[in-house]
């Protein structure tokens, strides 16, 4: 059963448009990430996923029932929530505001000391909120966001102002949660780090959808070059006959070549095979790349985003052409030739 | 009904945290015990006069003062929640807008009943203990009477707020807005009536004119503490008097001017964008 199915949802604020035609579908224990710039629409259709706006058109189930509508109170104690700006009730403490929002759950005192300890606060808890810093604020967001171990979690933001570490345990209060059967919707503006914990990605840009899918499904469809990174000892030029693609060479005297995703197993056998190698690294594009592909450039996509990929790779290359040997300049050369 | 107390009860801590009630319950004791024991300086005496001449001063300066309290107790209850982002949060809770709002209605009103209790009593067990020739029964049922008007007052003016409260997007908006509403009902309301009264000289509908009082819910309060005695109001309050109200009939209308704003505020609270 899917825990969230949106169809053709539509959100209008007067005459604009928020969200156009949205679609979207969640099943029990899977974790969505929702992207998109300020004002994308991610926050819009989080309040309509929560019954909090009731959608211009289109269809919305949550648990299979019309959240907006007043029966849907007795799914609420099965949602969690993290709002993306909350400062809570500065005068309490933490403890204080915990137990306050588990009393409306109906979850017990207990609950609320064990949760302080696993987001880490059970040093500032008698503390007031208005002391508090913005991860810590954070934190108790995300420990009454799980109260009552949901069946469905929205977290908006939810790593804004946590350090690494507090990040990295984050992911993993997510990933346990995953594992129990809980659909979480994420919405980060903060890329890195996330990938390996979503199972899908949904792109909005100007309240469309602009892309939907799991990550290797993305890739698939934008046909952005895998790289990949290797060093060695090799006759570059016959190698690069051999490939097909341009080899350039880095700045740590190890070698790098992009190319697309169908070509990558050929290219890295290829590479394999040759007696000199000593190592080598594969980068898929990730998801700040696909991200920038289907937000920044327009349609018809591939030839910008290319353009965009080289400039990057360019800035970094300048530094290392006078160390590159003279076999390598002919192809430094002639990469930035192609460039001009 | 869970959720509903679980909101009144943090309500009520706030105001115990932040001080309101010991400073309301201070206020009030103060203002009771003076006014009873030195009500009537001015005419040359010192001293508790008596039990109706305390409960009429004590009402029109109460009729400042509580509704401005009440207004600033509560002008925050939404619009406060709103800014700290726990609005939003709160209603993904399950807890309904009208469950909500009712507990802080009940929190709100247990602060200042308690503040109006306490205060008022002390100045009413201070009258017992030490004034003498006092009729205990008389001085007991006003009293009483006057607390139990002094809380509806105030939920009159809690519920007016939550108006405010649902309906502006800023704090300071709101504050300025009860600030209005204070002066209203406490100041122009009143003049307002006196002088379309002084300038049709007492002969236009003069009928309905008690009636228009009832409008105004510190008139009510102050017609309710008026109709036990036999003296007669002062001002506008003396037109009252040809008109005989009934307590009941007064405590029900000011009941309806709980309920009104209520209704009013639930349904701006519906219709805000969230």
């Amino acid at each position: 059963m899917s825990i969230i199915q949106l169809q053709n949802i539509s959100q209008q604020f007067g005459k604009l448009q928020v969200l156009d035609s949205l679609s979207l579908d969640l099943e029990k224990g899977e974790v969505l990430g929702l992207f998109g710039h300020n004002g994308a629409g991610k926050t819009t259709s989080m309040k309509i996923i929560l019954g909090l706006l009731k959608p211009t058109s289109g269809q919305i189930k949550v648990f299979g029932q019309d959240p907006y509508h007043s029966d849907f109170h007795h799914y609420r104690y099965r949602i969690g929530f993290l709002p993306e700006n909350v400062s809570f009730y500065q005068q309490l403490t933490g403890k204080e505001v915990l137990t306050f929002f588990a009393k409306l759950k109906r979850v017990s005192k207990s609950r609320c000391n064990e949760l302080l300890e696993q987001v880490g606060l059970t040093a500032a808890a008698n503390r007031k909120v208005k002391t508090y810093s913005k991860g810590m604020k954070q934190r108790l967001g995300l420990a009454q966001a799980i109260l009552t171990e949901p069946a469905l979690l929205l977290l908006d933001e939810p790593t804004v102002g946590l350090d690494p570490i507090a990040t990295q345990e984050f992911y993993e209060i997510v990933d346990r949660l995953k594992s129990t059967g809980c659909s979480i919707i994420l919405c980060s503006h903060v890329l890195p780090g996330v990938e390996k914990h979503i199972d899908k990605v949904a792109i909005l840009s100007q309240g469309k959808l602009a892309a939907y899918g799991s990550i290797p499904e993305l890739r698939k469809q934008t046909s952005l070059t895998t790289k990949i990174h290797f060093s060695g000892c090799f006759d570059i030029r016959k190698l690069q006959q051999q490939i097909g693609v341009n080899i350039s060479s880095r700045q740590n005297g190890s070698f790098s070549l992009k190319t697309q995703p169908e070509d990558k197993l050929a290219v890295v056998k290829t590479l394999l095979a040759q007696p000199g190698i000593h190592d080598l690294d594969t980068f898929p594009p990730s998801l700040e790349q696909l991200y920038r592909h289907f937000v920044v450039s327009a349609p018809p996509v591939e030839q910008s985003q290319r353009t965009d990929q080289d400039m990057i790779d360019n800035d970094s290359l300048t530094p290392e052409d006078s160390e590159v040997e003279p076999e390598d300049l002919a192809v430094t050369a002639k990469q930035t030739g192609e460039k001009l | 009904m869970k959720a509903v107390m679980a909101v009144a009860e943090k309500e009520f801590k706030d105001g115990l945290r932040n001080r309101w009630m010991i400073a309301i319950t201070l206020i009030f004791a103060v203002m009771a015990s003076g006014l009873s024991w030195f009500g009537s300086a001015s005419v040359g005496s010192i001293g508790f006069s008596s039990v109706a001449n305390t409960i009429v001063s004590l009402s029109s300066l109460n009729v400042f003062l509580l509704p401005l309290i009440a207004l600033l107790l509560s002008y925050q209850a939404i619009v406060g929640e709103d800014e700290d982002g726990t609005l939003l949060l709160l209603l993904t809770y399950p807890l309904s807008k009208g469950e909500l709002l009712l507990g802080k209605l009940l929190g709100q009103t247990s602060t200042l009943a308690i503040a109006t209790i306490v205060g008022f009593g002390s100045a009413s067990l201070s009258i017992l203990l030490f004034a003498d020739n006092v009729n205990i029964e008389e001085l007991l049922s006003a009293f009483g009477l006057f607390i139990l008007s002094a809380i509806l007052l105030g939920m009159v003016f809690i519920c007016l707020s939550y108006v405010i409260s649902s309906w502006v997007s800023e704090k300071s908006k709101a504050a300025g807005l009860a600030l209005i509403i204070w002066f209203f009902f406490v100041l122009i309301y009143d003049m307002g009536l006196l002088g379309i009264l002084v300038a049709t000289e007492g002969q236009v509908q003069a009928d309905v004119f008690p009636y228009l009082l009832l409008l105004n819910p510190t008139d009510i309060f102050r017609l309710i503490n008026l109709v036990t005695f036999e003296t007669n109001g002062t001002g506008l309050l003396s037109i009252a008097a040809e008109q005989s109200f009934s307590i009941g009939g007064l405590i029900i209308s000011m009941l309806a001017w709980i309920a009104l704003p209520f209704s009013l505020a639930y349904y701006r609270l519906l219709k805000r964008p969230i």
